[in-house]
């Protein structure tokens, strides 16, 4: 494909794209608005997160692509092929070789390191977008700090349900200003926000950038009487016996038998590798 | 027993493949060529460059050979190979005065300098499926007219004239580009009539049909509606002038609107505006109607609360791209926020029935 650019998007693009990257990294949890391109790939399926990746990417760079914590789900593929094809760099499924991640809905289990970056594919960026539907309201509320409905979304749900019942894109605030969607994450990841790694978020069609640097306070909101819970499966993985992963859930046969197997994969080969073990190793085909 | 999931790439490649073979359809029948769309689905190809935001009549028959007539799909395809053309500079307005009109109509006027055309409508035929198409029989030669040499004037001038129609003083400012600038409220009108002319047909159509039923009704006069060819000029720094870099065919509607005039504005009538490559009627008309409802706050007129006079409703959504875009993602994977749903579920059942069954026990 040399009849495109690397990485697909001409240099003017890209270094527009940098700018809103670099405004997001000064203001931690802003939400900077940039002229998202359309990309060869629908709006919805990560056209944010690939058009930051671009900006982002350099021919030494190695990089993963995950969705749902998978290599392998179709769309991480078709994501990880599309960069091969365009800018021709390296790729990896291993989280530790690489040095640029484009996820959608994980963290990965292992701890990420100073040097690598994590790209957030976000479909709505606005944490707020469900309570006040119009950005000419989010922006006002932003702006003043105003987030007392939030507060109030989290108090109904422990009224009617006992609990909070926002299981995934969790909020968050940064920074002690702007409360921020960590994008579809389930709420397992939150305590990994705080990161080493520089943390950026792509919303294409939302036309929305926004950034959390290394060593960032970030605090998934709470009240003091129903703190924060990151939960998963009460179980070990399956395959490798992990108990500190998020797990999924499979269905094995028509009787509705569940197996759970991590989803990063990643974490749960190399698991195997050195030797750890679960509840239904013996019985799986590679 | 548990197989892992692998090899989507296998199955990628494999659904493409397949997905090519149905394309083609059946190899007994012969292939349609790019220019047998171009002559003989010239609307499909018109919608494709208006909502693709390109003119360009042979790429627009290439996607939508390729999007197996999908329209979205074929729009997608022009969206995404346009946002990869350089930009060298932006043309002259084109001028729709000097238009060779092929048709021409005004709903306010029996007559006018320039006549009524009708040219190639649907307009008046019956609408019965004329089965001697099936047979591929030829079509007799229509017959000719001489062209009209001098420019057909503009209704709205004539109003203009007498000082009964709002002005649209012409300004030089150069207004700001949609694809170039992310789309922010609240929005000057040339950013939410590029929204509207690129937006779906569809969805721009139902807009207005809602104004015409009585959601911020503004009944609307098709004070003009010409189809035809404008030449595009560009200044070219280094020769001091303008040239003709080619043409492209638009339909551009303006309708005159009721107005009892406003704390702000005189009794007169208003317009609206739409303007869209190719032949494309229903959807100028439909523009103009929209574009005259999302004008309430500069005529000074109330809020209904209708949706077509919001524009951040209206503008966000008109675009087909971006809505099918999204609308399709959730078939993708969500296995891992299903996954944090289902024990939250689990969770708050067994919660609610812990509460519940000891209440029973009591009682």
């Amino acid at each position: 494909m040399s009849e495109y650019n690397f990485a697909y998007l001409d240099e003017q693009t890209k270094r527009m794209i940098r700018r809103a990257i670099l405004k997001g990294l000064a203001v931690p949890g802003y939400q900077v608005p940039f002229a998202s391109r359309e990309m060869p790939m629908p709006y919805g399926w990560g056209t944010g997160g690939v058009q930051v990746s671009a900006a982002t990417l350099t021919p030494d760079d190695t990089f993963k692509v995950i969705d749902q914590g998978a290599d392998d789900t179709t769309n991480a593929v078709s994501i990880r092929k599309f960069f091969e094809n365009t800018a021709g760099v390296e790729t990896t499924e291993e989280t530790e070789k690489a040095s640029l991640i484009q996820t959608r809905h994980r963290i990965p289990e292992a701890k990420l390191r100073e040097d690598q970056i994590i790209v957030y594919q976000v479909p709505i960026p606005e944490p707020l977008r469900f309570l006040e539907p119009r950005e000419t309201e989010t922006r006002k509320m932003h702006s003043l700090e105003e987030y007392g409905l939030m507060h109030v979304k989290l108090y109904e749900d422990i009224s009617q349900h006992g609990a909070i019942s926002t299981s995934y894109a969790y909020p968050v605030k940064v920074s002690g200003r702007y409360v921020m969607d960590p994008s579809p994450i389930p709420k397992f990841d939150n305590p990994k926000l705080e990161m080493d790694a520089i943390q950026l978020f792509g919303a294409g069609r939302e036309q929305r950038i926004y950034a959390v640097p290394p060593h960032t306070k970030v605090v998934s909101l709470d009240f003091e009487d129903y703190p924060f819970e990151a939960t998963k499966a009460d179980h070990p993985c399956d395959l490798c016996g992990a108990e500190d992963s998020y797990l999924d859930e499979v269905i094995t046969d028509d009787a509705g038998s569940r197996m759970f197997v991590c989803s990063d994969t990643d974490y749960c080969r190399c698991r195997r590798e050195a030797g750890h073990t679960g509840r239904m190793t013996k019985d799986v085909a590679a | 027993m548990y197989v892992a999931v692998k090899g989507g790439e296998k199955a990628i490649e494999n659904a493409h493949s397949w997905l090519a073979e149905e394309r083609r359809g059946s190899t007994d029948v012969a292939e349609l060529s790019i220019a047998q769309i171009r002559e003989q689905l010239s609307l499909a190809v018109n919608r494709v460059m208006a909502e693709g935001s390109l003119f360009d009549p042979d790429l627009a028959a290439l996607a939508i050979k390729q999007a197996r007539g999908d329209l979205i799909e074929a729009i997608f395809l022009i969206r995404a190979y346009r946002t990869t053309l350089p930009r060298f500079g932006c043309s002259n307005p084109v001028a729709t005065a000097e238009m060779a009109c092929d048709r021409r109509i005004s709903a306010t006027f029996k007559d006018a300098p320039g006549g009524q055309v009708l040219g190639p409508t649907f307009d008046y035929t019956h609408r019965l499926l004329d089965f001697k198409l099936a047979a591929e029989g030829e079509v007799p030669d229509a017959p000719k007219g001489a062209p009209r040499d001098e420019p057909t004037p503009h209704i709205t001038e004539f109003l203009q004239g007498e000082g009964i129609i709002q002005d649209e003083p012409e300004g030089d400012e150069t207004p700001d580009d949609l694809t170039r600038q992310p789309m922010e409220f609240p929005s000057k009108r040339p950013l939410r009539l590029q929204s509207l002319t690129r937006g779906d047909e569809g969805f721009v159509l139902g807009m207005a049909y809602s104004t015409q039923r009585g959601y911020a009704r503004n009944h609307a006069f098709v004070g003009e509606l010409r189809i035809g060819k404008v030449a595009v000029e560009m200044d070219i720094p280094e020769l001091d002038f303008a040239i003709d870099i080619g043409e492209v065919e638009l339909t551009e509607c303006e309708t005159v609107n009721q107005f009892k005039g406003s704390k702000t504005e005189p009794p007169q009538f208003t317009r609206g505006y739409g303007l869209v490559f190719g032949q494309s009627e229903r959807k100028s008309i439909a523009m103009a109607l929209v574009d005259r409802a999302l004008r309430w706050k500069e005529l000074g007129e109330d809020n209904l609360g209708a949706p077509a006079q919001d524009e951040e409703f209206v503008l966000s959504h008109a675009d087909n791209i971006q809505a099918t875009g999204f609308l399709e993602h959730i078939k993708l994977p969500h296995y891992v926020d299903f996954q944090s749903e289902l024990e939250l579920v689990r969770k708050l059942r067994r919660e609610a029935e812990e509460r519940i069954t000891p209440k029973e026990a009591a009682e």
